[in-house]
């Protein structure tokens, strides 16, 4: 608890910030109409006006809190202006990709472990795949899965989140799997164990560790990964369709409320996984 | 039969510079039930010929048995268990769970593994500390606990790495004295390597004195103490005599 006086300093600060950023980038839209009526701004006149307009260039954090507590609480969960219900339909598919990309890094990172010619073939392509910007990458891969035969647009979208989260699990795993010490692997060779049950009863428990250390960013990147792929995709549902949507038809403040929707569910997925690693860890005797 | 023999056992590693002679000319026989002793500097192959023993390194010259076999297929066959320098125990695994791992890997029924598990802890008087973790116990429990593991499926031959090399004195004299007395019980063969003399005149019936460069036998002793040795018999002119010839064959293989 004595934690909480420092967080709650800095996000007073944060607030702070913002309406002053939100009264000095609105005040140009409340001179202007003021002009036009003919009228002269008065302080208190000028403080109000720019906290409450309606297509703010900046919204206020009550504005932006107003949005998100209709879009959480008052609409139904299926209304298409739900934002749990484009919440859902974002984290389904980061699960998906997050899966996708623990499966792919894993299963990349078991084979360059033990095999020198994975090592020398798959890691350079995983490193520049990369260095490619998703954003170029996202409509490639939506216009292939169509082409393929795959209508359903969560396909695409979880690959997207997949090709960016399977990366961190990779390179963590392959140093995880890696990182048994000379005399751990004596003492196998000694009981004459097989590359199995060296595998399952040393290299694995062995990279747990940096597994976790891994899947915090991997489910950060899965969730970036399919807001990205709701951009440019033509999706009409989701976190990122509703940014674009916002963006596209001048609502401020439903942008902003898909934002903060989409870091709460980024800040939830985050402890979520910190869970699981304490309860693994646990599992696996660690100092308490 | 000897149950472990050298005939002029070489072993060279290749090196950018010139090839490094970890053992050369080496001639050693080891008797069952022995507690032998490798003792010298670092770098007098003493823990390489141990490593050829357990089939971790390959002599590139001479023969070499153990038990009648080749290393390898005594390896395989699961003739010894190793102790290491460090205790080497899994962080994730308990003291109970770690002594399972080589009966596990061996394919041991579910009951005597038990059974096993228990008596191992009983022999390095570790009852009751099965269910803790390795960061639980002090350094000295958890070499023990690590020789149990090497006990574990009861190998007739141990072979240990300077197992209290980082040990503190008083901790040491203990686990010495619980050497002899694990010896005496199970009546395995024990090779033992060291760089403290007194820990190999006190707990061997033969003394291997080793030099390096290129790493070879200077001297082999075979101790006249009795099999029961209490700590002070460190005080005995028998001991101390033995512990002057080793002082002088380490010297010996130091000047030459």
């Amino acid at each position: 608890m004595k934690n909480i006086f420092p967080v709650l300093t800095v996000l007073l600060a944060i607030v702070a910030i913002w309406y002053l950023g939100a009264v000095w980038m609105n005040a140009a839209w409340t001179y202007d109409q003021a002009a036009r009526a003919g009228e002269n701004v008065s302080f208190s006149h000028l403080l109000s006006d720019t906290m409450n307009q309606k297509r703010p260039v900046l919204p206020t954090p009550h504005q932006v809190w107003a949005e998100l507590d209709k879009g959480i609480f008052d609409r139904k969960v299926t209304s298409k202006r739900s934002l749990v219900y484009h919440g859902w339909i974002t984290l389904e598919t980061t699960l998906w990709g997050f899966v996708l990309g623990i499966l792919m890094g894993v299963g990349l990172a078991v084979a360059i472990t033990y095999s020198r010619v994975m090592e020398l073939s798959v890691m350079p392509w995983a490193i520049i795949s990369q260095t490619i910007p998703i954003v170029a990458l996202a409509p490639m891969i939506v216009v292939l899965s169509n082409q393929i035969g795959v209508q359903d647009i969560r396909f695409p979208k979880a690959m997207i989140a997949a090709y960016l989260s399977f990366f961190p699990v990779l390179v963590s795993m392959v140093k995880g799997l890696n990182s048994p010490d000379h005399m751990q692997v004596d003492l196998m060779h000694t009981y004459s164990a097989t590359d199995a049950q060296s595998f399952w009863k040393l290299r694995l428990p062995a990279s747990m560790p940096y597994f976790f250390a891994s899947l915090k960013v991997a489910i950060a990147a899965s969730l970036v990964g399919t807001i990205v792929g709701e951009l440019p995709t033509g999706a009409t549902s989701g976190l990122g369709a509703r940014m674009l949507i916002g963006s596209q038809f001048g609502q401020p403040m439903q942008m902003w409320a898909a934002l903060f929707a989409a870091a709460i569910l980024a800040g939830l997925l985050i402890i979520s996984v910190a869970a699981l690693e304490k309860g693994v860890t646990r599992i696996m005797g660690a100092q308490a | 039969m000897s149950f472990i023999s050298a005939q002029n056992l070489d072993l060279t590693f290749p090196t950018k510079d010139a090839p490094v002679h970890a053992l050369k000319g080496v001639n050693l026989n080891i008797d069952r039930g022995d507690f032998v002793s490798f003792i010298g500097p670092s770098g007098c192959g003493k823990t390489t010929l141990l490593r050829c023993i357990a089939a971790l390194e390959t002599p590139t010259g001479g023969s070499l048995r153990v038990n009648g076999m080749t290393p390898d297929e005594a390896r395989r066959s699961r003739a010894y268990g190793y102790v290491f320098q460090a205790a080497g125990l899994y962080p994730w695994r308990t003291i109970e769970k770690n002594i399972r791992l080589p009966l596990e890997i061996m394919g041991f029924e579910k009951a005597r593994m038990q059974k096993r598990i228990d008596e191992v802890l009983e022999l390095v008087e570790l009852s009751g500390f099965g269910k803790k973790y390795p960061w639980q116990l002090s350094g000295g429990m958890q070499q023990r606990a690590s020789i149990a593991r090497a006990l574990a499926f009861d190998a007739d031959l141990l072979l240990m790495d300077e197992p209290f090399g980082a040990l503190d004195e008083i901790v040491r004299d203990r686990l010495n004295e619980e050497m002899l007395r694990i010896w005496a019980e199970t009546q395995k063969t024990i090779v033992f390597v060291t760089h403290s003399i007194p820990e190999a005149v006190y707990l061997s019936t033969k003394i291997v004195v080793m030099s390096p460069r290129p790493g070879r036998i200077t001297d082999i002793i075979e101790s006249p103490l009795p099999k029961e040795r209490p700590l002070d018999i460190r005080d005995s002119p028998e001991f101390i005599e033995i512990a002057h010839r080793v002082r002088d064959g380490l010297r010996a293989g130091h000047e030459a």
